[in-house]
């Protein structure tokens, strides 16, 4: 296992140099100017080049990605070019309001999903599996931010339980309480775990359906187990696989509807970031997020793949 | 036991989550504040961005501004002379200013900060052509020496828009123009809470209790800045709906631009007003290449001038009526150079005529590749409504679509359209840009080193140079007006109607101030 563990984390750095010099060169090739951007409506070509000279973008590609492949080496993702604030300060102030907003997600849809869907499968064709379905129907087919909108509407300005918008931190010594942080948060896990609630029940309802027809749950309920038992320790545990690939997955995807979320509540994340780096072609700020969303995709996976030697004895690397 | 437990702290867990939220008044000396864009840049210098100028207006104080009337008064100027050869303007500043780093303000930081200043800005750039030198004789006074006598030094001074001469410290204003400053310490009314900045999130400011405020009546940008606030933020919120959102809960105070489509529920909404601080408003244009064909002819951009009707325009793009203004003036009507007596520009589209006067022209069918920028909301109307009015005068239009950033690099480029450059965008300018021939960038008229679309028109020039050298009120309305008669004549751009973009506050809040289009934080009160 050992080994396994090194092979993946090694065969990472391969996968890291690629994406780098794909991102680069997409950035650098597609079109847009953020000299031009920054320079703004009165700018003439005379201080655009100024600016590109003062960016560095007058080099030629290669020795840029040399520099800033140098850079990154000795762990500097460079300066955000609007910013003047080197991008790993720019990811650490974002990082946070992103976790807790993926995090809280995975989990509020996986405390909902694998329940819901356990029992569904349990009660194949009863009104908890239609009801299931049609949520699932629902979860996927309605954007997110109409979700948001309409929850808004409902907790925020209707009932007004829940603030709007914003973002309180947990951490720091200006940190919110963990209420106030939680209330922050209520309305954008509830608006990203639908879609994810709807996956993961339909998966763990399909996999342990299936389970459920298999020898050994007989050979369980013959020997005079409980359905609780039968139901977690015989069927769940041996659909667990599928559902643990799934999560996997949903974490992967959590990415693009974090944009969403955080757009619409305005909570100053990584989605943000991304999204003001791509428009504004702030460089060196999309490329230390390429790297940083590659390797968290990487480790997902790599933790994916450990998890099913737990959840599978048979699997052996 | 635990199971009675549990139960009961889930109770009470369930009965906290589902209370309401403690009321959060704000309190009254609170502030928060939806900006129109996201605050990335800080250097009002360094970028001509309009954010970045709002900012730096809560922070720096400026030697002149401009009041609600567009008449420039002495801010951080005490009083001022000018010598009888008009050669020699000296200036002394108020006592007490300083900084918010506890540095008194001295002649020496303003030379500094008006020679970073002049070294981006167009008229500032104008402003040094006529200056010998600067003179300190002491720590309050400054003197400007010309080479020759100049009718724009207060224009200049007092200019309210990108880039202002703000005043910053002498150490800080070092810094090269192509280079943002590092640090942000000014002498305005609220001093930056670096240690709060949140980019893309939270901008904070506390009151400079150590200011010292004019007299005056506040007007405009001018006169005393009384700050009725502790503490003002800056909260940022890109989705239109989450800003509304925000403002009917009570969130926020003021959301400086709501998107048109909201309008009319904005002035619906309890709790709600809306406001205009900006009374002279914006103005849509639309830009040609001057370099390439087919507007490389001047009679081919008059006719696609005279395929343009502003009505749709406004309909198009703002889509309230009461908000839109035709105005057939290259200077917003309204302020001081405002002239709609344009010859054979209407704003009325007139594709018959135009028709004709592409054929007397000779146009040869050579498409008019037209950007359109898909992602900027405020214009990405505009080119629909272009791109229909010149197909209906008889162009062929190659409509090309793409992101604002694109665009921005796009039209940069002096190639042929073929090869990469273009020969139209559009766009959209604040009366404050537009107001004066000089800061203007469609008279920029340099040719290649000019601004975007590169026009080459020395008589331009030239009057722009007679404009700045005059004194005289009259006599430079009178040659105002004969630059924009050669505007019009060689067609520059086409204005394609003005329009006014409130702002929506909550109902508590009085004392916004009208100004050339900068939501200024001071004068305001909570009630």
């Amino acid at each position: 296992m050992l080994s396994f563990l090194l092979r993946r984390i090694a065969a990472v750095l391969p996968v890291l140099l690629v994406v780098s010099l794909v991102v680069f060169l997409i950035l650098r090739l597609a079109p847009g100017d953020p000299a031009a951007a920054i320079a703004g409506n009165n700018a003439t070509n005379d201080d655009i080049a100024k600016i590109r000279t003062q960016l560095g973008l007058d080099s030629s590609i290669p020795v840029q990605y040399g520099i800033w492949m140098g850079r990154v080496l000795q762990g500097d993702l460079g300066y955000s070019f609007y910013l003047s604030k080197p991008v790993t300060e720019l990811i650490a102030q974002r990082i946070e309001p992103t976790l807790a907003l993926a995090l809280g997600t995975v989990l509020l849809a996986v405390l909902l999903a694998v329940p819901l869907g356990t029992l569904a499968a349990w009660r194949l064709g009863g009104w908890l599996d239609r009801l299931l379905s049609g949520f699932s129907v629902a979860g996927f087919s309605i954007p997110v931010f109409v979700i948001g909108y309409l929850l808004i509407y409902l907790f925020s300005i209707r009932l007004e339980w829940l603030p709007v918008q914003g973002y309180k931190s947990l951490l720091g010594p200006s940190g919110a309480g963990l209420w106030d942080w939680m209330r922050q948060l209520i309305l954008p896990w509830m608006t990203l775990a639908m879609v994810y609630v709807a996956l993961i029940a339909r998966v763990t309802r399909a996999s342990v359906s299936e389970a459920l027809t298999e020898d050994y749950i007989r050979t369980a309920r013959a020997k005079g187990l409980t359905e609780t038992a039968v139901l977690l320790r015989h069927a769940l545990a041996n659909a667990a696989v599928p559902i643990v690939t799934v999560i996997g997955i949903g974490v992967a995807l959590l990415i693009g509807g974090v944009v969403v979320t955080e757009t619409v509540y305005a909570i100053p994340g990584l989605g943000s970031l991304t999204v003001d780096a791509v428009l504004n072609r702030d460089f060196p700020v999309i490329q230390g997020l390429v790297l940083m969303f590659s390797v968290s995709y990487v480790m997902v996976n790599l933790l994916v793949d450990l998890s099913y030697l737990f959840l599978d004895p048979r699997i052996r690397y | 036991m635990k199971k009675r437990i549990f139960i009961a702290a889930a109770s009470v867990l369930s009965l906290s989550l589902l209370m309401p939220a403690m009321a959060q008044t704000p309190a009254n000396k609170v502030f928060r504040f939806v900006p129109h864009a996201n605050l990335t840049v800080l250097d009002p210098i360094w970028t001509t961005a309009y954010v970045t100028r709002n900012h730096a207006y809560m922070i720096y104080d400026t030697l002149f501004s401009e009041d609600a009337k567009g008449a420039i008064k002495p801010q951080m100027v005490d009083s001022y002379q000018v010598s009888k050869d008009e050669l020699t303007w000296t200036f002394k500043l108020r006592a007490g200013l300083e900084f918010h780093d506890g540095k008194p303000v001295t002649s020496t930081d303003v030379v500094a900060s008006l020679k970073r200043w002049a070294s981006r800005d167009a008229m500032g750039g104008i402003l040094t052509t006529f200056i010998g030198s600067f003179e300190t004789p002491d720590e309050k006074t400054f003197k400007i020496v010309l080479n020759q006598p100049c009718g724009i030094m207060l224009d200049s001074l007092g200019k309210a828009s990108s880039n202002v001469p703000f005043i910053m410290p002498a150490r800080i204003a070092a810094t090269p123009g192509t280079e943002q400053i590092k640090e942000h310490i000014g002498s305005g009314p609220f001093m930056f809470k670096a240690d709060e900045f949140k980019p893309g999130a939270l901008v904070v400011y506390t009151r400079n209790a150590k200011y010292k405020s004019r007299s005056e009546a506040p007007s405009g940008v001018a006169g005393g800045r009384p700050v009725n606030f502790d503490r003002v933020e800056w909260v940022i919120i890109r989705d239109p709906q989450t800003q509304f959102n925000a403002l009917k809960a009570g969130e926020v105070d003021m959301v400086e631009q709501p998107s048109f489509e909201q309008y009319e529920t904005l002035k619906k909404t309890e709790g709600i007003k809306v406001e205009d601080f900006s009374p002279a408003g914006l103005q849509f244009i639309m830009r040609f290449n001057h370099l390439h064909a087919p507007f490389n002819n001047p009679k081919i951009r008059q006719a696609a001038l005279v395929a343009m009707g502003q009505k749709d325009f406004i309909n198009t793009q703002v889509g309230v009526p009461e908000l839109g203004r035709l105005c057939r003036s290259m200077y917003p009507c309204g302020t001081a150079y405002g002239d709609e007596d344009t010859g054979y520009f209407t704003g009325i589209a007139n594709p018959v005529k135009a028709k004709q006067m592409l054929q007397e022209a000779g146009y040869d069918g050579t498409p008019v590749l037209l950007m359109r920028p898909t992602d900027l909301a405020s214009i990405a109307k505009l080119p629909l409504v272009a791109k229909q009015q010149l197909e209906a005068a008889g162009f062929k239009v190659d409509f090309q679509q793409m992101d604002w950033a694109t665009l921005l690099a796009r039209r940069a480029k002096k190639d042929a359209p073929a090869n990469g450059g273009w020969n139209v965008f559009l766009t959209a300018w604040t009366a404050g840009d537009i107001s004066n021939p000089l800061t203007i960038q469609m008279f920029n008229a340099k040719g290649q080193n000019g601004w975007f679309g590169w026009q080459d028109e020395p008589r331009l020039e030239y009057l722009k140079n007679r404009f700045a050298r005059t004194v005289d009120a009259k006599e430079k309305k009178k040659i105002a007006t004969e630059i924009q008669r050669v505007a019009f004549e060689t067609a520059t751009h086409a204005p394609l109607g003005q329009y006014q973009s409130p702002t929506a506050i909550r109902s508590n809040v009085s004392g916004l101030l009208q100004t050339p289009g900068i939501p200024v934080m001071w004068n305001i009160k909570k009630n």
